[in-house]
């Protein structure tokens, strides 16, 4: 009796875990792992699109990629997307997020408007900004009125420049989410910590340095999580304002991966391009997580069941 | 140090520095609302008055632009179609993701850290880095050109995120709630359905607007899948417009407008809980 109740337990919690695990299983192990097999698997080929799999190429697209002056450019201008979005608008979030967290009329209404960029579709953000950038339009008009004609620029034909007009239309789009983010984790330090530290006799700049930024670390390494797998794949916004160019001055991984891939009917070399854009984000995944994370995400797996 | 010493320059700061803090506010918001503002006012001008002067007020004012796109059916049906797949994505990535949350936190049995792992490892796997592959696949499976065939993947994309916010949420409910309602006859799935997700709420919001939003602003997979115009979501049907009319700036800005308004809305009314879905990223 006592037995085979718990067989029937036994059973039934089989029963209901395949009732609860199996509609996300097979929704994730169908479309998001097995695009990644079947990437790394036509990468392995030189195919257009129609017909079998049957020319067998090996490993010679992802030499050609980085043989490619265009490729490991793309790869340049991405990192520097990446590297720029680290140490702009880190500093420039961490401070407005700073700022923020004090006291004052209108906080809310600010905070509401800043995050507004965030949730726009980024199509609409680049079809905005490339209607306010063409030569003689509304930013070179408000530059001139209030007297700094001098900065004007071709923002989206000069080769120099483009990647940097990228640089600032993304940083108008996703800024909001890092102050947002460093918002809520500075709201989450204890204001008795920094009262005792003031106590003390810190001044708020030590305050600032040697307490809120310490407690502040793992939002922080959060942040930089997110904004670096963004920056890898970013597409939308550079697409749509530049389309890569001019003559391929701002093209990043993902611009290249869909014209050198899809435009132009190159699926095996599109994927292997995939797979080299999957790798730097699992690269960096495995060695942040190693290095930076492990004290953060530590105790959240660890914890004991409820 | 004495304790007024301390106090001293805790009170100077106090009132140097709030007076930056307003000009910073407002640089902030005058950078933010500035491009949003441009849109919608020039949408109300014609194209010579906004190439005779970008940075003027309209003059007249010209209800064409957006009378014409309201009154015609591409940003009908684009937004049709954004509403079909984001609501199909979120509707299958909350239930499934949420399901699979409750098994992953309430049920003790093997390899269930490393599902979970498995599953939330899918973060570091952003869709754009997919759509390729993605579009191979689904040319296979025959859902090219078709809403569904944006949704599921979409909805797939969409359950890491799920999972890593709900699970902690679920796991912090008190095993007693559970016990109680075993005692009272109910089983563990009556449990999950009548007292668990009531009472997950909160986090169940966060993670449908989450997911809602991310389906709605998804611009590279609609672009690999659809071929046909009527099919487009609105970020596809925006750049389209734009290189379709190049020529009449008022109207793109017009349509780019009325593109950014469900966003902007969702937004005004449910920002609270995705400053919470930030928020919960930071407490993992």
């Amino acid at each position: 009796m006592a037995r085979s109740t718990t067989a029937d337990a036994t059973v039934r919690k089989k029963i209901e875990l395949t009732i609860l695990l199996a509609p996300a299983l097979v929704l994730f192990v169908g479309f998001v792992l097995l695009p990644i097999v079947i990437a790394a698997y036509y990468s392995l080929f030189n195919w257009t699109g129609y017909g079998p799999l049957s020319d067998f190429v090996g490993m010679r697209n992802y030499t050609f990629a980085f043989g490619d002056p265009v490729f490991v450019q793309a790869i340049e201008h991405t990192l520097i997307l990446t590297v720029l979005a680290l140490v702009v608008q880190g500093p420039l979030s961490l401070g407005i997020a700073l700022l923020l967290n004090r006291k004052f009329r209108g906080r809310g209404f600010l905070r509401l408007i800043i995050f507004a960029p965030y949730v726009l579709p980024p199509a609409v953000t680049a079809v905005m900004w490339s209607l306010m950038l063409y030569p003689g339009g509304f930013v070179d008009q408000l530059l001139k009125s209030v007297g700094l004609g001098g900065l004007i620029q071709e923002w989206l034909a000069n080769l120099h420049i483009v990647l940097y007009t990228n640089f600032v239309v993304l940083t108008w789009q996703y800024i909001g989410f890092g102050i947002v983010l460093l918002l809520a984790g500075l709201q989450g330090i204890p204001v008795e910590l920094k009262e005792a530290a003031a106590i003390d006799g810190a001044t708020p700049w030590q305050v600032t340095r040697r307490v809120t930024i310490p407690l502040l670390a793992p939002t922080i390494r959060i942040w930089v999580f997110i904004t670096v797998i963004g920056s890898l794949q970013v597409f939308d916004v550079v697409w749509i304002l530049t389309g890569g160019g001019p003559a391929n001055a701002s093209t990043t991984m993902a611009t290249y991966m869909f014209l050198d891939g899809f435009r132009s009917l190159e699926f095996g070399y599109g994927t292997a391009i995939a797979v080299i854009l999957f790798a730097f984000c699992f690269v960096f995944s495995l060695v942040y997580q190693r290095f930076a994370l492990r004290r953060d995400t530590a105790g959240a797996l660890t914890r004991a069941v409820g | 140090m004495t304790a007024l010493s301390a106090r001293l320059p805790a009170r100077r700061d106090r009132y140097t520095i709030l007076p930056l803090t307003y000009l910073v506010a407002i640089v902030i918001l005058g950078v933010t609302i500035v491009p949003l503002l441009f849109v919608f006012v020039d949408g109300f001008r014609t194209t010579g008055d906004i190439s005779n002067s970008p940075t003027g007020l309209p003059h007249p004012w010209v209800w064409a632009n957006y009378g014409s796109i309201l009154t015609t059916a591409p940003f009908w049906e684009f937004l049709g179609n954004s509403a079909l797949i984001a609501t199909v994505a979120t509707v299958l990535a909350v239930a499934f993701g949420s399901m699979a949350a409750f098994a992953l936190s309430r049920y003790v049995f093997r390899c269930r850290e490393a599902l979970f792992t498995l599953f939330v490892s899918g973060l570091l796997f952003p869709i754009g880095v997919a759509a390729l592959p993605l579009y191979l696949l689904l040319e296979r499976v025959g859902l090219l050109d078709n809403q569904f065939g944006v949704a599921l993947p979409e909805a797939a994309f969409a359950l890491p995120m799920t999972m890593f916010i709900l699970r902690p949420f679920m796991r912090a409910i008190p095993g007693e709630l559970e016990d109680a309602a075993m005692v009272d006859g109910a089983g563990k799935l009556r449990f999950f359905v009548q007292i668990l997700l009531p009472l997950a709420k909160p986090a169940m919001v966060t993670v449908t607007l989450l997911s809602f939003v991310t389906s709605w602003n998804q611009y590279l997979l609609p672009l690999l899948v659809f071929t046909t115009s009527s099919h487009f979501t609105l970020p596809l049907g925006v750049a389209t417009y734009q290189s379709q009319y190049s020529q009449n700036t008022g109207a793109i800005l017009a349509f780019t407008a009325l593109a950014a308004v469900p966003a902007l809305g969702v937004f005004m009314f449910a920002e609270r809980y995705l400053v919470a879905g930030a928020a919960g990223a930071v407490k993992g």
